[in-house]
């Protein structure tokens, strides 16, 4: 679909027409996000460099009835960056400066398009960091974090994106802008800032977040504990956990990712020779730590384990890339990549990475596990080629079996990727249809029209068809 | 909304369904490059065209893209893919952030090549540049001869009265011109520089011949250095620090005299052909001489020498294994520790065609180390691009400059009083930078640095 002429007159006024993309070839990298499952062509890309760019562009996109789509670094998983229905994408990359630091109050005001690992890089001479760590985190942007609610290894310690931004501010559907929160961390009234983190960027476009930042621990320890197979594994996990400890991340790599990791860049070193290793961070006092190793390595030893302890910085941060770098490296197994996101209950995980290896057996699909073990969030990563239809059809359908899978022991069918495009039409797996009209009503109570990051999300209601028969402007996802 | 690429729009191309047939041609090779790359992302923040302007398209994964797309007939081989293909500085930076193994290196020579090959690409421009890499570039007598008239230019200062009424196309190369060094730096190595057998005989120092002298080292080998075009024109004396440095490192160095150009910089234009045949000379000149090592100290022949392979599969791939570079051999060996020294507080700039091109990060700081009195400063991104990449400052200034200008913000905030690179593109980029900045720093090769420690002036 292409952009009403006046409409990219416009655009083109606000930001030049460097900045305002809309012939195809050019839009065509824009046409998909870290997903490639789901595509679809954007009318056009403008890149602002400032709020008030942005707010005349949404203003713009009103007038002329097109809908837009705001996008960070596009290595969301849920499809959450792609512009359905013709939407025109405003891309924040270049919303990138890091406007205050303040060590005293330990918080740092910054634009959408930061990069998270820019951030902390910037803060450390502060002695601070900014705590969730996704493992996009080299790429991937503090607004896209925000939209998804990022987590990350460090999670299980220290939260989500959810328990560190402080305020913010948002360009409404409408062109107004709006404040939330309070850099204090405390604002009475209804939590504002809760609604906009993990929305997805569907109640408006964040363009300036206030975040906390957390000191630096004083001394941090990283072990390597290497298991037969990823169920031990888990088990060791468990206990773990109820024994009290809290450790800063626990992660589990399986052998299939290992292979594929130490085949790459990210190389560490880890071992070929176990199934699947958990890599364990603690974090606190130097002198608490030393106790607290020991106690985990008397519980992985009942799970018939061995436990090895990162030298020196230089070996910690080479386990750390490693982990961060596995969803890419599966690429070496096959073109494409689908990482899936769910989360169960931690006692049932072996049972649930049991159920799963049987569901991609049967559809003979390529499965490797690499995930946030401490939180119950599954991660299996199916390897498959996009132009092998067959495969292609098997793919999904494991998709929405290992969903089922999750939901059948409690779990949910989303971790920390969103739902996007992606499973938008397994909401109903999760949530009534009435639960799912109040969250169309409060989505609605920011975006009564609709035009904010249209066909995400949410299910199309019924209700919202025959009120506005433009939100069937698109093809249902095809699963 | 639909599952990506399910079919080409035939409004568009009417061209191969990208589910069903694979390209041929040209195009065979991108595509199956391109396939190793699972849209992860996490190569985005390395890239300094990204960086600057925030365009997924000018991005890597948005540029392996693209080429997927024309590959598939998705899209027109055309206008937008071949602007990325120059828009990108071919850096390298993404293939360091690639945990899916994209060589990307590979696939934007081959676009660049199909973009030729497709006369994709055409006006004055293009037809001097390409002249200047097939007909001057590589001959050693018309490179002399325009460095001549350059060293004039520069004597007369009619470069200055040029650079303020030429247009800036063409008044570009004469503001990054590096000074043409006198006759004497430009003299030609001897054909063989004997291995210092005893590393007190280098140096004048007492401390060293006391403690040194009674201790004869053993010759370590012989290697052949390889001198490529523009270096020994403007950097000569990098070549005679190297083979001094090398020597006093126990290695016999021999200059093998029918070498030519390594070809990198027609490679990176997109003449591949013309590339493979100065690989064919070459593979001549360095076949006989029997020697442990060849020597590299330009970041970029390096990088294109180690990827023969992929030019000339077999003979290359032999030729590629005999490649070193110099303080990578230093580091291997372990370094013999200068007699003299070098006081100063130094920042090392990565070459990307040393670290990114051909994976060497650690080794030149291992060797630096050793330097005494040489203090290293790490600076913020070491390893990103100074914006020189061959020759893409001439064709790209403005992006060239943004990209150069961050790197010199980087070194500036780090005070230096040498910055430090091994390759003669960013020697000449970051010299030019650093006198438009006002930098205070001395802009060399590591060779020349370990030169001056051997040879005791302290600086
Ligand atoms: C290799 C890899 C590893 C990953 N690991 C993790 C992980 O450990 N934990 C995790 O949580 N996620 C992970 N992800 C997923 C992804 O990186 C995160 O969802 C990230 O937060 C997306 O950020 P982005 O800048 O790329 O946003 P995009 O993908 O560009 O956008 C994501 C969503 O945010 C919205 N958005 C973007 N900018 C704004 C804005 N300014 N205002 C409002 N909405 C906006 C978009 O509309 C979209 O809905 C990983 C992804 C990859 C490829
Ligand atoms: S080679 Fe450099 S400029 Fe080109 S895509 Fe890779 S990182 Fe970007
Ligand atoms: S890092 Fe590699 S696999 Fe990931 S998007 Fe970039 S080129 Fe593709």
């Amino acid at each position: 679909m292409t952009a009403p002429a006046g409409l990219l007159a416009a655009l083109r006024e606000i930001v030049g027409s460097e900045r305002c993309l809309s012939r195809r070839e050019e839009l065509l990298p824009w046409e998909c996000d870290g997903l490639t499952l789901h595509g679809s062509l954007p009318s056009a890309v403008v890149l602002p460099r400032d709020t008030h760019e942005v707010a005349r562009i949404v203003r713009a996109c009103r007038r002329f009835d097109t809908p837009f789509v705001p996008r960070g670094a596009g290595t969301g998983l849920s499809g959450g960056a792609i512009a359905l229905d013709g939407g025109v994408v405003i891309e924040c990359a270049k919303l990138d400066r890091i406007l205050a630091i303040d060590g005293a109050n330990r918080l740092a005001v910054v634009q959408p398009g930061v990069v998270n690992a820019a951030l902390s890089q910037a803060v450390r001479p502060h002695g601070l960091f900014y705590a969730p760590d996704p493992s996009s985190q080299m790429a991937c942007t503090i607004g896209g974090n925000v939209a998804e609610n990022a987590g990350g290894p460090h999670t299980l310690k220290y939260g989500t994106t959810t328990n560190h931004v402080l305020a913010l501010e948002l360009v409404l559907p409408d062109g107004e802008r709006l404040r939330l929160g309070s850099a204090t961390g405390w604002s009475p009234g209804v939590d504002l800032v809760g609604v906009v983190v993990g929305s997805e960027g569907t109640v408006g476009i964040v363009t300036e977040v206030t975040v906390r930042l957390t000191p630096l621990p004083e001394a941090t320890e990283t072990l390597l504990v290497l298991f037969a197979d990823v169920v031990s594994a888990c088990r060791a996990v468990g206990a773990v956990i109820t024994s009290g400890l809290v450790p800063a991340a626990m992660e589990i790599v399986d052998r299939r990712t290992i292979d594929a990791v130490e085949a790459s860049v990210y190389a560490a070193g880890l071992p070929r020779d176990a199934g699947a290793v958990l890599l364990v961070e603690l974090d606190g006092p130097a002198e608490a730590l030393p106790p607290q190793i020991e106690r985990i390595r008397a519980l992985c030893a009942v799970e018939g384990a061995r436990v090895q302890r990162a030298r020196d910085d230089a070996e910690r941060e080479r386990f750390w890339r490693a982990r961060k770098g596995a969803f890419g490296a599966m690429g070496r197994l096959a073109p494409d990549l689908y990482v899936h996101d769910a989360v169960v209950p931690r006692s049932r995980l072996p049972e649930v990475l049991a159920r799963v290896g049987e569901i991609c057996d049967r559809h003979r699909l390529r499965l490797s596990n690499v995930f946030h073990a401490g939180d119950g969030n599954l991660h299996p990563n199916i390897s498959f080629d996009r132009r092998d239809a067959d495969e292609l059809a098997r793919v999904v359908a494991a998709g929405r079996e290992i969903l089922e899978a999750c939901v059948a022991v409690g779990g949910v069918i989303s971790g920390e990727h969103g739902i996007g495009t992606e499973k938008r039409d397994f909401m109903g797996l999760v949530f009534s249809a009435d639960d799912l009209e109040a969250q169309h009503r409060l989505r609605a109570a920011f975006d009564p029209d609709g035009v904010c990051n249209p066909g995400k999300i949410l299910p199309t209601p019924r209700f919202c068809v025959e009120a506005n028969p433009k939100a069937r402007g698109y093809d249902h996802v095809p699963l | 909304m639909r599952q990506l690429f399910e079919g080409a729009d035939p409004a568009v191309s009417g061209a191969a369904a990208p589910g069903g047939a694979i390209p041929e041609g040209p195009l065979a090779a991108i595509y199956a490059g391109t396939l190793d790359c699972v849209h992860c992302g996490l190569c985005l923040s390395s890239c300094p065209t990204y960086r600057e302007t925030g365009r997924e398209l000018s991005s890597p994964r948005g540029r392996v893209h693209l080429m997927r797309a024309v590959a598939e007939g998705r899209i027109e081989f055309g206008a937008t893919l071949a602007e990325e293909a120059y828009l990108c500085l071919g850096c390298r930076a993404c293939e360091t952030a690639c945990p899916s193994g994209v060589r990307f290196g590979r696939l934007l020579e081959e676009t660049r090549a199909a973009v030729e090959h497709a006369g994709l690409r055409r006006g004055f421009a293009r037809r001097l540049e390409r002249f200047a890499l097939r007909r001057v570039i590589p001959n050693r007598r018309r490179l002399r001869l325009a460095v001549d008239a350059l060293a004039w230019l520069q004597r007369l200062r009619l470069d200055r009265a040029a650079l303020a009424w030429l247009p800036r196309r063409l008044a570009a190369p004469l503001a990054l011109a590096p000074r043409v060094p006198p006759r004497a730096a430009r003299r030609p190595l001897p054909w063989r520089t004997r291995p210092v057998m005893d590393l007190a005989v280098a140096s004048q120092s007492d401390v060293m011949r006391t403690h040194r002298a009674s201790v004869p080292k053993p010759p370590r080998g012989r290697v052949l250095l390889f001198t490529g075009c523009v270096m020994s024109e403007l950097f000569g004396d990098v070549h005679h620090a190297t083979a001094r440095v090398l020597a006093a490192n126990g290695f016999e160095v021999v200059v093998p005299h029918s070498q030519v150009c390594c070809g990198a910089l027609q490679a990176h234009a997109g003449d591949a052909a013309f590339a493979r045949e100065l690989l064919r000379i070459n593979l001549e000149a360095f076949a006989g001489a029997r020697a442990d090592a060849i020597v590299v100290n330009s970041a970029g022949c390096g990088a294109a020498l180690r990827e023969a392979g992929d030019w000339l599969p077999g003979e290359g791939d032999a030729l590629a294994r005999r490649i070193r570079d110099p303080l990578e051999l230093l580091d291997e060996v372990g370094l013999r520790p200068p007699a003299g020294s070098m006081h100063a507080r130094a920042c090392y700039d990565d070459p990307c065609h040393l670290v990114h091109g051909q994976r060497i990060r650690e080794a030149p700081r291992r060797v630096l180390r050793n330097v005494p009195g040489l203090e290293l400063v790490e600076h913020e991104d070491p390893t990103s691009c100074c914006g020189a990449a061959g020759i893409y400052n001439l064709t790209h200034p403005e992006m060239s400059d943004a990209i150069l200008e961050r790197k010199l913000r980087t070194l500036a905030a780090a005070d230096p009083d040498l910055i430090l690179s091994g390759n003669p593109g960013c020697l000449m980029q970051l010299r030019a930078g650093s006198r438009r900045l006002g930098l205070r720093a001395e802009v060399l090769h590591p060779m020349t640095v370990l030169d001056r420690a051997y040879r005791n002036q302290e600086s």
